[in-house]
C-alpha cells in the first residue's frame, strides 16, 4: 500500500466517523427532548425535521454517507465497517461528557474490545480486490445481458 | 415489535451496504476532490443503479431506526444491531470475494461483541 493511499483512507476514515458521532448525537438530542413517541403518522415523521438538532443530524449523516460511499470506492467493507467502528466508542464518550450517562464495567470492556478489533483490522491492506478483475467481471456482467 | 425492527434494520443495513460496495466498485476509485470532479461523480452515482437502490435501502434502515428510537433506548437500539458486522463480514468473503483474513474475522467479531457489550 503506498503512503498516499493509507494517508487518504486515514483522513476519509477521520471524516467519515466523525460525520456520524456528531449526526447520531444531534439527532438523538433533538429526539430526546420533544417528549413524545413516533409512529402515529407521516405528518409526525415530516414534523420532527422542524427541529435544529433533527435538521443538522441529518445533514451530518447526509456527509457520512456521501464520505462513506467514496471510502468504499477504494476501501474493502470487511475493512471499513470494522475500522469505523470506533465511532461506538466515541458516542459512548460523548454520552458521558455531553448527557451525564454512566459508563459501567460491561461497557468499558465493550470499548476495549470494539478498539482492538479496530486496530487489527487496521492493520491489514485497504483493497484486496484487484481494481482490474472487478472491471472485467462487470464488463463480463453486461455483455450477458 | 422491537426485534421485528431490529431485523428489519440488519436486514436493510446488509443490503444496502454490499449494494453500496457494488455500486462504488462499479464506478471506479474517486480519486480527484476538486468541488467540480465531485459534482462530476455525483451526478454519475445518481444514475448508479446499485447506488439507487443502495440508498433507498439505507433510507428503510434508518427510518426502522428512529421508529426504534422513539421507544427504546439507544443502549438497546445499537448494541441490537451489532449482528451486522459479522452478517457483512461473511457477505463480503463470500459475495464480494474480499480477502477476509484471520485478522479481519477477528476484528469483526471483536467489534461485534464489544458493540453488544455497550448496552451493559
Amino acid at each position: 500500500m503506498t503512503p498516499h493511499l493509507r494517508l487518504k483512507t486515514r483522513a476519509l476514515t477521520a471524516i467519515v466517523i466523525l460525520a456520524n458521532v456528531l449526526g447520531n448525537f444531534a439527532m438523538s438530542w433533538g429526539l430526546k427532548h420533544r417528549g413524545t413517541l413516533l409512529g402515529s403518522s407521516v405528518l409526525e415523521y415530516l414534523r420532527v425535521f422542524l427541529n435544529p438538532w433533527v435538521t443538522g443530524g441529518v445533514l451530518l449523516l447526509i456527509l457520512w454517507m456521501l464520505s462513506r460511499m467514496t471510502l468504499l470506492s477504494w476501501a474493502d467493507l470487511s475493512y471499513v465497517l470494522p475500522v469505523t467502528s470506533i465511532g461506538y466508542v466515541l458516542t459512548a464518550l460523548m454520552g458521558r461528557v455531553f448527557l451525564g450517562e454512566q459508563i459501567s464495567a460491561g461497557r468499558w470492556a465493550g470499548t476495549v474490545l470494539i478498539m482492538a478489533g479496530t486496530a487489527l483490522v487496521g492493520s491489514t491492506a485497504v483493497r484486496t480486490t484487484k481494481a482490474q478483475e472487478t472491471e472485467a467481471a462487470f464488463a463480463a456482467a453486461e455483455e450477458s445481458q | 415489535m422491537k426485534w421485528a425492527l431490529v431485523a428489519v434494520i440488519v436486514g436493510a443495513t446488509v443490503l444496502a451496504d454490499v449494494l453500496q460496495t457494488l455500486g462504488m466498485r462499479h464506478h471506479g476509485e474517486i480519486h480527484d476532490f476538486r468541488p467540480s470532479a465531485l459534482g462530476r461523480a455525483a451526478a454519475a452515482l445518481a444514475r448508479n443503479w446499485y447506488v439507487i437502490v443502495a440508498v433507498a435501502m439505507m433510507a428503510v434502515s434508518f427510518f426502522a431506526f428512529l421508529t426504534l428510537l422513539s421507544f427504546a433506548d439507544l443502549s438497546f437500539a445499537v448494541p441490537a444491531t451489532a449482528a451486522s458486522f459479522v452478517i457483512e463480514t461473511v457477505v463480503a468473503k463470500y459475495f464480494l470475494r474480499e480477502q477476509v483474513t484471520w485478522k479481519r474475522w477477528a476484528g469483526a467479531g471483536l467489534v461485534a461483541c464489544g458493540v453488544a457489550l455497550l448496552a451493559l
